[in-house]
C-alpha cells in the first residue's frame, strides 16, 4: 500500500519555546450558558468581539456534545440530534485537537463546563481540569461574597489559576 | 471486534456523499447520518474561527469517551472522517489512502458526477480491502 509522504497540508504552529506558556486561554461557563470566567495568555487572533466569541464556543460545545451522544457507536438507544443532554447522560467528548489549537473540556455534574485552549501537542489534560474545578469550588463556591451565575472576580481565584496553568507542561 | 466503526464522505457543501458501517451497535437511520455529516461541517467551520491563531484548519481529531473521531480535509473542501475506538493508532494514513482511492475510482470515473453520493463498485470494493487489510493488522499485534 502507497501511504503519503511525511510532507503536512496543514502545518503546525512553532511549539511554544518558554516554559509555561502553553495555554492560549480558559473558559468556564454555567449551565445556563453564563460566561463565568475567560481568561486569556496568549491570543493574538480574535475574530470576534467577546459576546459573540463566548456564544459560539457554548454553542460549539452544546452540538459537539449533541453530535458525540449521537454517534456513540456503542449505544444502541439514542435519543434525536438537537436534544439538550443532561450533565453525564450520553457519550461526551473530552478533547478536540485542530492544527493550531488543542481544546480540552470538561462538564461536571453541575452543568459547570471548564475548557482550556492550549498548543496541539498537549497530552491529555482531564486531570488539570479536574484540578481547576477544586480550585473553582475552594476559592470560588465557598467565598459567601460570590453571587452564583455571575462572572467571577475574586483575586485568589484568579492568582492560583493563573499560577497552575503556567506549570503546565 | 472492530477497530473501525464507521467512514464518512461529506463534500464541499456538508452534503453526505458516502457512508459506511463496519459494526457499530448504534448504527443510525439514513436521515440521521445525513443529519450528523452536515452537523460535523458546521462544527469543523465553527472550529476555525475559534482558533487563538492564524491558519486553523478545522478539527483533525475528536476525542470522546467511547470513540475517536479523525478527520482529513483535502485541499478541495472534500472531508473524509472515521470514527474508531479510543486510542485506534495510524487512522490520519489510513484516511490519506482512502483520499487515493477516492482519487483513482470516483473522480477518474468519467461517469460519476461530482458532489453526488459515491456509487463506484471498484471503490467499494478496494475501500473493503483496505479496512479489512487494516483490521487484521490491528488484531495481528
Amino acid at each position: 500500500m502507497q501511504f503519503f509522504g511525511g510532507s503536512d497540508i496543514s502545518p503546525s504552529p512553532p511549539a511554544p519555546t518558554a516554559p509555561g506558556n502553553n495555554a492560549h486561554m480558559i473558559y468556564v461557563f454555567n449551565r445556563n450558558g453564563v460566561c463565568l470566567l475567560y481568561k486569556e495568555w496568549n491570543r493574538p487572533l480574535h475574530t470576534l468581539n467577546a459576546q459573540q466569541d463566548h456564544k459560539l464556543m457554548f454553542g460549539l460545545l452544546f452540538s459537539l456534545k449533541s453530535l458525540t451522544a449521537k454517534m456513540d457507536p456503542t449505544s444502541a438507544e439514542k435519543g434525536n440530534l438537537g436534544v439538550p443532554q443532561l450533565p453525564g447522560q450520553g457519550c461526551s467528548f473530552h478533547s478536540f485537537r485542530t492544527n493550531t489549537y488543542k481544546l480540552s473540556f470538561m462538564e461536571t455534574p453541575s452543568g459547570i463546563k471548564i475548557i482550556l485552549v492550549t498548543h496541539p501537542k498537549t497530552g491529555d489534560l482531564r486531570d488539570f481540569l479536574k484540578y481547576i474545578y477544586n480550585l473553582y469550588v475552594e476559592y470560588v463556591v465557598k467565598n459567601p461574597l460570590y453571587t452564583p451565575g455571575t462572572p467571577v472576580s475574586c483575586e485568589l481565584f484568579n492568582t492560583a489559576l493563573d499560577q497552575y496553568v503556567r506549570s503546565i507542561a | 471486534m472492530a477497530a473501525i466503526y464507521s467512514l464518512y464522505i461529506i463534500n464541499k457543501s456538508g452534503g453526505l456523499i458516502f457512508y459506511k458501517d463496519y459494526g457499530s451497535a448504534g448504527r443510525m437511520d439514513t436521515n440521521d447520518t445525513l443529519r450528523v455529516a452536515s452537523l460535523w461541517h458546521s462544527m469543523h467551520a465553527i472550529s476555525q474561527q475559534l482558533s487563538p491563531v492564524l491558519g486553523c484548519a478545522g478539527i483533525e481529531l475528536l476525542e470522546a469517551d467511547n470513540f475517536d473521531l479523525h478527520c482529513f480535509q483535502s485541499l478541495t473542501g472534500t472531508k473524509f472522517f472515521v470514527v474508531c475506538e479510543p486510542g485506534t493508532l495510524h487512522m490520519e494514513n489510513l484516511l490519506k489512502y482512502i483520499y487515493e482511492l477516492y482519487t483513482d475510482y470516483v473522480l477518474k470515473n468519467p461517469f460519476y458526477e461530482m458532489e453526488m453520493p459515491i456509487r463506484c463498485e471498484l471503490f467499494d470494493i478496494n475501500l473493503s480491502q483496505a479496512i479489512q487489510k487494516d483490521r487484521v493488522a490491528l488484531l495481528g499485534r
